[in-house]
């Protein structure tokens, strides 16, 4: 039996990015908000000190900042006939946990995306016919467009102050920015960062094949800034220590550099920390929520009743919570029926080493930020034809390298004993010279029937609850796609004189214990129809109107660049849509 | 029979009722107007209670409750505890009348003739009229009344005999209604009252003898209290704040942040409790009193200039090192840092302070500087305690002192090893 608390206008699972944003937003509005926080309270200056935490056996190799999968983890497996086993030590992603979530460790690459994205099968049917699509693919529209999007784009970028060359300003291109990106109605809040020397030279040798690079926009700052709340950011001094990394520099743009100073001194604002929520409570016909239950460290069980729920956590939990409640109707891949656990996608990432004259090349690759980088949109969502290559999507590439790192940053060339002398004298030898962007090609990854989220049939968590199981696998599109790009990526790497390059292809199957990215996406997807949608246009629940649901977990599909930009972009407008519209009227934004 | 008995049970109600009634301050006789009902004279004490910023030592710590006391006040001669001043009749001044709560305030007298302890600082509150404390009064009325019984006096033997304090009062203590001078503006009037009166800046501000009374001779050059040094805020030109403006000054009070500084520890709190609460145009009255004060010895500072140290010399060599290590990702490798946010180590008045006492303080333990609405951030510094050592941490304070124009004593290694120490038995909290 729960202990009851008393009741609040709007109860936040997850206060990341978007549980964030939502609660500065609802609570501006005059609401009572309640977060509530799986994770520890984070804060900059404590947690971060500049001169106690850039560890990284501590924080990449040990996962410092990330859930412990002895908390809860998933299962996996790549094919509907296999037997998923429970993940027990993170590998191709790494789920956030605390105050801050992903907005802590993240790089600050902050994309948006192309508007073709957004109408993704739409604009790929017209262009080249519905047949070109392979059958079991089964991208969408997202029932919102770019031009909806970009005044919320245009806010988050500019609470953040991202730091960025704009490409194209009101329909007009602009010299030295991304001549793909829609349209934006203002430049960049700051210049784009400097650029270190291989990053420069990506760029010249790109320039010289005859593509328009760009820098990368980044959330850490080329100089300081006041964002519109009046928190203040100083400027980043390239440490490379961003990703995996919390930052107390205050130059990386994370809630707690930008949203966390101004949300703890309202009074309508609370929240709590170390509390898992357990499940959204529903009225018995399961059409209205009246809250949240959690339990607390202390293994006690509460109930938070609230007139809105909004659900902003992870996209696996936001799923799991979902599945969990009886909310919507669970996906069935067999029968290709229902919503929850549908069309959930990753990224498809692969790299290109390349190796220099140590004699003429001295990189210093620790002169770096997380979103350092020059890069390419040629080879993204469709901004090339696709007709002669057989796949659709794509993605962006560049020399994205963030960091010179002592643990990870030891390329050799091919052929060097993988230990001993000489793989030690090779390191010394390239440390220098060799370049390792990363996510150097950073491309999309689309949805297919046969990969979805659903419950495992025999794991469970320590509340007795069924794990969510993850079936995934690459398809040949995605296969095809990577070949493509990496093939014209490693070009460039040549073109800059590089005497030896390694492509280092994404292959199938989809493997979990290698890193891509930390961008899973779906499973809760926004959309125009009830019965291929979890969400509407609003991220408002179909079946429970009371409910909005944030995150990358509502993207059909993903696109070729990092997500960040979109779900925040989402999150304002969704608390624009309950500001403006669902505040005056309770109900559903959108009659199916 | 059944009839008498509940008509005696409703009389006695009635009696419980009255005596209730009876008992509530707003109806003991103690306010000339009903409580609650003058509304300019609450307001007018409310702003004052800001003014005066008697939150600073009368909230109560733990529990947050507004003048429900209990904040321990360490003076040189032992301990004291903010008494509670809240309407409570048994724990707080609920039962006081309006003329005991002016004795208290402005004369140090408590009711029965016994003398406060200076840590209240009625010698400065002596420069407010009676209506002043009327209103004060007033408001504090009006605040929720709270039950927590303090012991005030926790000093030890002889301090704790309040009698002495006849003898302090008549040596030290010398009220005399405030006089506004005539050659001066309205604007600069109103800022000296506030700073030499309800403002209290003096307590903290003003060197201290033997007895810890006011050094009128040095007012305002910079004293050390509760562990940090409360700067020179004079406008002297090397340890004060000639190279402050107007404007910055009036930041610092209302933002906790300016161009060049940031308001932390015992100035941070006086900054959310007080400062921040006040009228712009009695922060500009502050500024404009504090950049032309009238103390004789003030502006000279009667100090004979420095030369800095030699950029050769051992420790600023080593300073200069241990700087570009790790300082200068947040100050800047000029010193200069990031306006509101890093301050400006070329220009902060702490740098150059003749007591380093702040300085080691947040070197050693590091600091957060005050949030307030128009300044939210609240940037901290980190403690380097577990990273310098003793010797390094003197050598990169004394190579701040010494450098972009400042002439500071050199700190010495046993200044380090002292504070460490006093640190060590505090709260490691700050870090």
């Amino acid at each position: 039996m729960a202990n009851t608390l008393p009741a609040r206008d709007v109860v936040i699972v997850g206060l990341g990015w978007t549980g964030s944003i939502l609660a500065n937003e609802l609570t501006d509005a005059g609401l009572s908000v309640m977060a509530i926080e799986r994770g520890p309270w984070r804060d900059a200056p404590t947690d971060f000190p500049p001169n106690a935490a850039q560890d990284e056996l501590r924080y990449r190799v040990r996962h410092e900042l990330f859930l412990q999968p002895a908390q809860t983890t998933f299962t996996f497996r790549n094919k509907m006939s296999q037997t998923a086993l429970p993940i027990r030590s993170w590998g191709a992603f790494m789920p956030p946990n605390g105050v801050g979530g992903g907005g802590v460790h993240w790089n600050a690459e902050t994309w948006r995306f192309l508007p073709s994205d957004f109408v993704a099968r739409t604009h790929l049917t017209q262009r080249y016919g519905a047949r070109f699509l392979p059958a079991d693919m089964t991208i969408q529209d997202w029932g919102v467009t770019y031009e909806e999007l970009e005044p919320y784009y245009d806010r988050f970028e500019y609470l953040c102050g991202t730091s960025g060359t704009a490409g194209n300003l009101r329909g007009q291109i602009q010299p030295g920015g991304n001549p793909f990106e829609g349209p934006r109605s203002r430049p960049y809040p700051t210049p784009a960062q400097e650029q270190p020397f291989s990053h420069t030279l990506f760029a010249e040798a790109a320039r010289k094949l005859g593509y328009r690079p760009f820098p990368q926009p980044s959330g850490n700052l080329s100089q300081a800034y006041t964002n519109p709340l009046g928190v203040r950011m100083g400027p980043c001094t390239y440490c490379g220590f961003c990703e995996w990394f919390g930052c107390a520099n205050y130059s990386k743009a994370s809630p707690q550099t930008t949203l966390l100073p101004v949300l703890v001194r309202k009074a309508n604002f609370s929240a709590r920390t170390e509390c898992e929520v357990t499940r959204i409570n529903t009225d018995a016909a399961g059409q209205h929520a009246t809250g949240v239950t959690f339990v607390d460290s202390a293994g006690v069980e509460w109930e938070q009743p609230a007139q809105l729920v909004i659900l902003a956590a992870y996209t696996i939990f936001n799923v799991q919570l979902l599945m969990l409640s009886g909310i919507g109707r669970r996906y069935d891949p067999v029968s290709n029926t229902g919503v929850i656990g549908r069309n959930f996608t990753h990224q498809t990432i692969s790299d290109v080493l390349s190796f220099f004259d140590p004699a003429k090349f001295i990189f210093n690759p620790f002169i770096a930020s997380g979103a350092i980088g020059m890069c390419i949109d040629e080879f993204n969502g469709d901004n090339f034809d696709h007709g002669p290559h057989g796949f659709v999507g794509g993605g962006y590439m560049g020399q994205v390298q963030t960091n010179g790192r002592p643990i990870e940053s030891t390329p050799v060339p091919p052929g060097t004993p993988s230990w001993g002398a000489q793989w030690k004298q090779a390191v010394r030898d390239n440390y220098q010279s060799a370049l390792q962007p990363g996510t150097g090609v950073h491309g999309s990854m689309y949805s297919y029937r046969d990969v979805y989220l659903d419950l495992d049939p025999t794991y469970r968590d320590r509340f007795a609850r069924p794990l969510v199981r993850i079936t995934m696998d690459f398809h040949d599109n995605e296969i095809k796609q990577n070949r493509f790009l990496t093939d014209k990526f490693a070009e460039i790497f040549m073109a800059m004189g590089a005497r030896q390059v390694e492509k280092q292809y994404r292959k199938a199957p989809y493997s979990i214990t290698d890193y891509q990215t930390t961008h899973l996406c779906g499973g809760a997807i926004m959309g125009a129809d009830p019965h291929t949608s979890a969400l509407n246009r609003y991220l408002q629940s179909w079946d429970v109107p009371n409910l909005f649901v944030m995150g990358a977990s509502a993207f059909p599909q993903n696109a070729g660049y990092n997500p960040t930009g979109t779900l925040a972009a989402l999150a304002y407008w969704s608390a624009d849509a309950i500001r403006t519209r669902y505040m005056k009227n309770p109900g559903p934004l959108v009659h199916a | 029979m059944h009839a008498s008995r509940s008509a005696v049970r409703a009389r006695l109600a009635v009696c419980a009722v009255l005596v209730l009634l009876a008992s509530l301050p707003s109806l003991a006789g103690a306010q000339a107007v009903p409580q609650g009902q003058n509304f300019a004279l609450i307001e007018r004490g409310r702003y004052l209670t800001a003014l005066a910023d008697c939150a600073a030592c009368h909230d109560d710590p733990v529990s947050r409750r507004p003048f429900a006391g209990g904040r321990p006040i360490q003076t040189p001669f032992g301990k004291l505890v903010a008494p509670n001043i809240t309407p409570d009749t048994s724990s707080g001044i609920g039962s006081w009348s309006d003329a005991q709560f002016d004795a208290a305030v402005r004369f140090g007298r408590l009711p029965g003739g016994a003398r406060l302890y200076p840590a209240m600082p009625y010698l400065y509150y002596s420069r407010m009229s009676r209506s002043d404390t009327q209103a004060i009064r007033a408001y504090l009325a009006t605040v929720a009344p709270v039950n927590h019984a303090i012991v005030s006096n926790q000093l030890p033997f002889p301090f704790k005999i309040r009698a002495l304090m006849h003898v302090w009062d008549a040596l030290f203590f010398h009220p005399a209604p405030w006089q506004n001078r005539a050659d001066r503006s309205a604007a600069w009037n109103r800022g000296a009252w506030i700073v030499e009166g309800p403002g209290h800046c003096e307590a903290c501000h003003t060197p201290k003898g033997w007895l810890a009374e006011d050094q009128h001779a040095r007012a305002l050059q910079g004293y050390v209290t509760q562990g940090w040094f409360a700067p020179d805020i004079t406008p002297n030109e090397q340890r004060g704040l000639g190279s402050w403006s107007v404007e910055d000054i009036e930041q610092f009070l209302q933002r906790g942040h300016n161009r060049l500084a940031a308001a932390a520890g015992p100035m941070g709190e006086e900054v959310a409790d007080s400062s921040s609460q006040m009228r712009s145009d009695d922060l500009l009255a502050i500024a404009m009193y504090l950049k032309a004060p009238i103390a004789a010895g003030n502006a000279g500072a009667g100090q004979a200039s420095r030369s800095p140290l030699p950029a050769d010399d051992a420790r600023m060599r080593a300073g200069a090192a241990i700087y570009h290590d790790v300082c200068s990702a947040c100050h800047g490798l000029d010193g200069r840092g990031t306006p509101y946010l890093f301050p400006d180590l070329t220009i902060d008045a702490a740098v150059s302070a003749r007591d380093p006492t702040s300085l080691l303080r947040v070197a050693l333990i590091g600091t957060r500087s005050v949030a307030t609405d128009p300044e939210p951030t609240a940037p901290a510094m980190p403690g380097f305690r577990w990273q310098l050592s003793d010797g390094q941490i003197a050598a990169v304070l004394t190579y701040i002192r010494n450098t972009w124009g400042h002439a500071a004593e050199p700190v010495s290694i046993d200044q380090v090893t002292v504070m460490r120490a006093q640190l060590q038995r505090v709260s490691t909290s700050a870090e």
